[in-house]
């Protein structure tokens, strides 16, 4: 073993830990949505819509849901995203709690009527200053035109508020996106212009997709894995 | 998919077809026209993997149902009989309906929101009027029925078994011959009982009878009757608003939007129960912008956009892009995730936005210095087109 | 790249309209009040002047609505209280509205006990007669302007404030609310741009649906004597003293005062009825 050999262990050793770090940074750097054993009913004279339910959406996939009518999709995109607080178990972003985050909330979600996301009295610009400094080029990919940025609500149309909608989601911070049919109400051309500026979006940014769709075809288009709900309400068959 | 279709046709090539009888817009192939129907049918069938032998008993879905409505099971007893294409029973030429509306200040404008539409519908048939949110669609079923809001004017002619339909005709005819089934629940009383709501305050036992048998077919309990709207889920209360259309034997059944969001399956499901009402002789006339929904379950699909109606097409002449006459039509088409899930740029315009001609046109490869101008609804291979490259 | 074509635009400007015609009734009641408010204010001593030499003469060129026993002017009279009803009326109203304001939001933004206590009040209020409640508060107070005021202010914010309450607890379910909220701004960007354009609309038409009620609940106030003394000629003061003088057939020393009240309180409640219709959507492009 001479001078020689133990400088290239040595540098060998330093590469392989600069290797290993830069992995943990990476590991570190791919979120995780999860939900931990959820359980939630509106009141205690409803139907117990999820029991002892737990999911996980990772940063970079795009995740499908798929169940029959009424069975508690929305209702589950809701807990996730924070807007309903579920009876037991919890929902955390990369090991933290949901609720801990305070201000912007890394995980956003786009409801199915964008009339009702959206105050009629502010102008279209307003709605979108909501955002959390959303970027010219994500306003300009989904199709939005300047001249709608001075329009109120009621003039119009729903695909483009959904634009808006979507638009005002992808702020700077956020990290998860949570769909929940938005595309049901629009028509085709909208919709596939929609969808393929999302995919290549959350692509780009490592932002973790979860949809809620009745179409199957469309979630076979749009994510990379597919849930189903229906044969076991605890945990989902993905595919 | 060729194949197979040709393999239906040869299977359905015995039924009798119809002389072709010549209604007011000159339709003389009403034999094709039955045939290719059938055709449609047979498409239909093959995407659910039924074989037509099994579809030829006439049961109603739910008697093999054991309660509880969300049961997978397709109902198929329309295409079993020789479809007649009746007498036509609505017919509404260049309707356009506009909106008196304040713009800066004490101006009002005159927004032109329906600018052209034509649909005919006849006896035994449903027509689909596909549009997207925007395009004025929803106002089509308010302007039939006659209930438009205080600030719109309508224009055009309306015909309703060949006589024209005058506001004072509509009224009458409103919610017995002619119904609505609409799209959002709010349009129950939610003061009333289900039962005097779909009676309409009618308390003979005839009726009675009549909406026993109704709910029971659509897999109501007889409790809903006493119940009020807020008490009843989403579907139930879809399942009652058709009840409330089907209790007086309707002759046109106006449908906004009747399966807001459904799953396939479930939509088929509700309109099955229209596809019934069709088969015994009544019209349909289907409002939607899902055009999946409408080539599932409609005879024939109305293209609607920007206030215009651009193509009238069966529904089989969606199964290749190359049988559809107008680009926007094509587009739809190849937006559908498994055609494709292609986009072209740009959006439907706004009514204030309105280009001159064509309104497709700042969108269209095929635009020229002839789209601007106006362009006439012709007639096309057993259809019609507003475009002037169609082929 | 998208192909721009030419517009069409479509415009009908020579129409009467709706808001045209709110326009105009603004301004006539808006200088009506004004130019009386105004000219009553320089007419205090003009409206306490005697002549006995002038008394009870009927409406002349001189004297447009005659003059009362003293001999005083009615015109004069007559703006000098008018402006006094109409200043009394809109300061104790829009105190009032403040108040239902503040109760309003208060009760359902701050939890159910103060829910519970502010709906409790409104409804003991409202459970009294309204005359009698005035009256009860005029006398425990002392009579006087002071008397007035205060009780006017004190009862005319139930129906206000339960409007507010509701609309502000619809607006909290509301789901663009529940949105900005996840979106990270904070309760007074909520409240100043999400909340009160949308609450203001309604409690401006509420506050100017108020004044004539108030207006009219002084004069009873005063005509019944437990308002302001005589020597202030507000409108029910002159009201009630021309009572006695009836009989003796000087019917222009009531007719007139009448007159002008009627008419003051039918300008606030026209001015109001039209602002609220064209607030409401379902009638808001006629």
């Amino acid at each position: 073993m001479n001078q020689f050999h133990i400088r290239d262990c040595v540098t060998d050793m330093y590469v392989a830990a600069m290797r290993n770090s830069k992995e943990m940074k990476m590991d570190k750097e791919k979120s995780l949505l999860e939900a931990r054993n959820i359980t939630f009913q509106y009141s205690k004279d409803t139907r117990m819509i999820l029991k002892d339910f737990s999911l996980t959406v990772s940063g970079e996939e795009r995740m499908g849901l798929v169940a029959p009518s009424g069975f508690g999709k929305t209702t589950f995109c809701k807990i996730l995203a924070g807007y309903e607080q579920p009876d037991a178990g919890e929902v955390l972003l990369d090991g933290i709690p949901l609720s801990s985050y305070k201000g912007y909330c890394p995980v956003q979600m786009i409801w199915q009527h964008p009339e009702q996301s959206v105050n009629p009295r502010l102008r279209m610009s307003e709605v979108l200053a909501e955002g959390d400094e959303v970027e010219p080029r994500i306003i300009e990919g989904l199709g939005i035109e300047a001249d709608w940025l001075n329009r109120y609500p009621a003039e119009i149309s729903g695909g483009e508020m959904q634009r808006f909608c979507i638009a005002r989601a992808l702020g700077k911070r956020t990290r998860f996106l949570l769909a929940d049919e938005i595309s049901t109400m629009l028509d085709l051309i909208t919709q596939s212009q929609i969808w393929h500026f999302l995919i290549e979006e959350v692509q780009k940014r490592k932002i973790g997709l979860l949809t809620v769709s009745h179409n199957d075809e469309l979630l076979k288009q749009v994510c990379t894995m597919i849930c189903n709900l229906e044969e076991n309400a605890e945990t989902p068959r993905c595919s | 998919m060729s194949d197979k279709q040709q393999e239906h046709t040869h299977m359905h090539k015995v039924n009798s077809t119809e002389g072709g009888r010549e209604d007011a817009l000159g339709y003389d192939e009403g034999g094709v026209h039955e045939h290719s129907h059938h055709h449609g049918y047979a498409r239909n069938e093959h995407i659910h993997g039924h074989a037509a032998a099994d579809q030829v008993e006439n049961t109603y879905p739910h008697e093999h149902e054991h309660g509880g409505y969300d049961h997978q099971h397709h109902g198929h007893y329309h295409n079993h009989h020789s479809h007649k294409r009746g007498e036509t029973i609505l017919e509404i030429k260049n309707m356009n309906i506009s909106f008196t509306q304040y713009s800066k200040g004490f101006r009002q404008i005159q927004l032109p929101v329906i600018k052209d539409l034509n649909v005919t519908i006849c006896a035994g048939e449903m027509v689909a009027v596909v549009g997207s949110s925007g395009s004025g669609k929803s106002l089509l079923a308010h302007g039939v029925m006659g209930i438009l809001p205080y600030n719109a004017t309508m224009g055009g002619e309306m015909y309703y078994q060949g006589e024209p339909l005058t506001p004072k005709r509509i009224k009458k005819l409103r919610g017995n011959e002619i119904v609505m089934v609409p799209q959002s629940t709010s349009y129950l009383d939610p003061l009333m009982k289900m039962g005097p709501q779909i009676k309409k305050g009618r308390k003979d036992e005839k009726t009675a009878k009549k909406l026993r048998t109704i709910f029971k077919r659509y897999s109501l309990d007889e409790s809903v009757e006493q119940q009020y709207p807020f008490e009843l889920s989403g579907g139930m209360t879809r399942r009652a608003l058709i009840a409330t259309a089907m209790l007086d034997d309707p002759k046109l059944v106006v449908a906004d939007e009747p399966t807001p969001g459904l799953h396939m399956n479930v939509a088929k499901r509700t309109m099955d129960h229209f596809r019934e009402l069709a088969d015994m002789g009544a019209g349909v006339l289907l409002i939607t912008h899902d055009l999946e929904l409408a080539l599932e379950v409609a005879d024939r699909v109305v293209v609607f956009y920007a206030g215009t109606t651009i193509e009238e097409a069966n529904a089989e002449d969606f199964a290749h892009v190359e049988n559809l006459r107008h680009p926007y039509t094509k587009a739809l088409w190849q937006a559908i995730p498994q055609n494709g899930f292609t986009y072209v740029d740009g959006v439907q315009p706004y009514v204030k936005d309105m280009p001159r001609g064509c309104p497709f046109g700042p969108r269209c490869s095929y635009y020229t210095e002839q789209c601007s101008e106006s362009i006439p609804y012709q007639r096309l291979r057993n259809g019609y087109v507003r475009c002037c490259h169609a082929k | 790249m998208m192909r721009r074509t030419m517009t069409v635009p479509m415009e009908n400007s020579f129409v009467w309209n709706r808001r045209k015609t709110l326009l105009v009734w603004l301004i006539i009641a808006v200088t009506f009040l004004t130019v009386v408010c105004i000219a009553g204010m320089y007419c205090g001593e003009a409206a306490r002047a005697t002549d006995f030499s002038q008394k009870n003469l009927a409406p002349c060129l001189a004297h447009p609505f005659g003059t009362d026993w003293l001999g005083r002017d009615m015109f004069v009279r007559t703006l000098r209280g008018l402006s006094i009803s109409i200043l009394i009326g809109v300061s104790a109203a829009t105190f009032s509205a403040l108040m239902a304001f503040l109760l309003g939001v208060s009760a359902a933004t701050l939890g159910k006990t103060v829910d519970g206590i502010i709906t409790w009040v409104i409804d003991l209020i409202m459970g009294v007669p309204h005359l009698l409640l005035l009256i009860l508060i005029c006398v425990a107070v002392g009579k006087g302007l002071k008397g007035v005021i205060i009780g006017v202010a004190l009862t005319h914010w139930t129906s206000l404030t339960r409007l507010i309450r509701g609309e502000v607890m619809q607006l909290r379910e509301s789901q663009y609310i529940k949105i900005a909220k996840k979106l990270g701004k904070s309760q007074w960007h909520i409240a100043l741009k999400h909340m009160i354009p949308h609450l203001l609309p309604q409690f401006i038409v509420g506050l100017v649906l108020l004044f004539p009620h108030a207006i009219l609940h002084e004069s009873s106030i005063t005509f019944l004597g437990f308002g302001l003394s005589s020597e202030q000629p507000a409108i029910g003061v002159i009201l009630s003293e021309s009572m006695k003088y009836l009989v003796t057939g000087n019917w222009w020393l009531a007719l007139f005062p009448g007159i002008m009240l009627v008419l003051t309180v039918a300008f606030f409640y026209v001015a109001g009825e039209n602002l609220r219709k064209l607030i409401d959507p379902s009638s808001a492009h006629e």
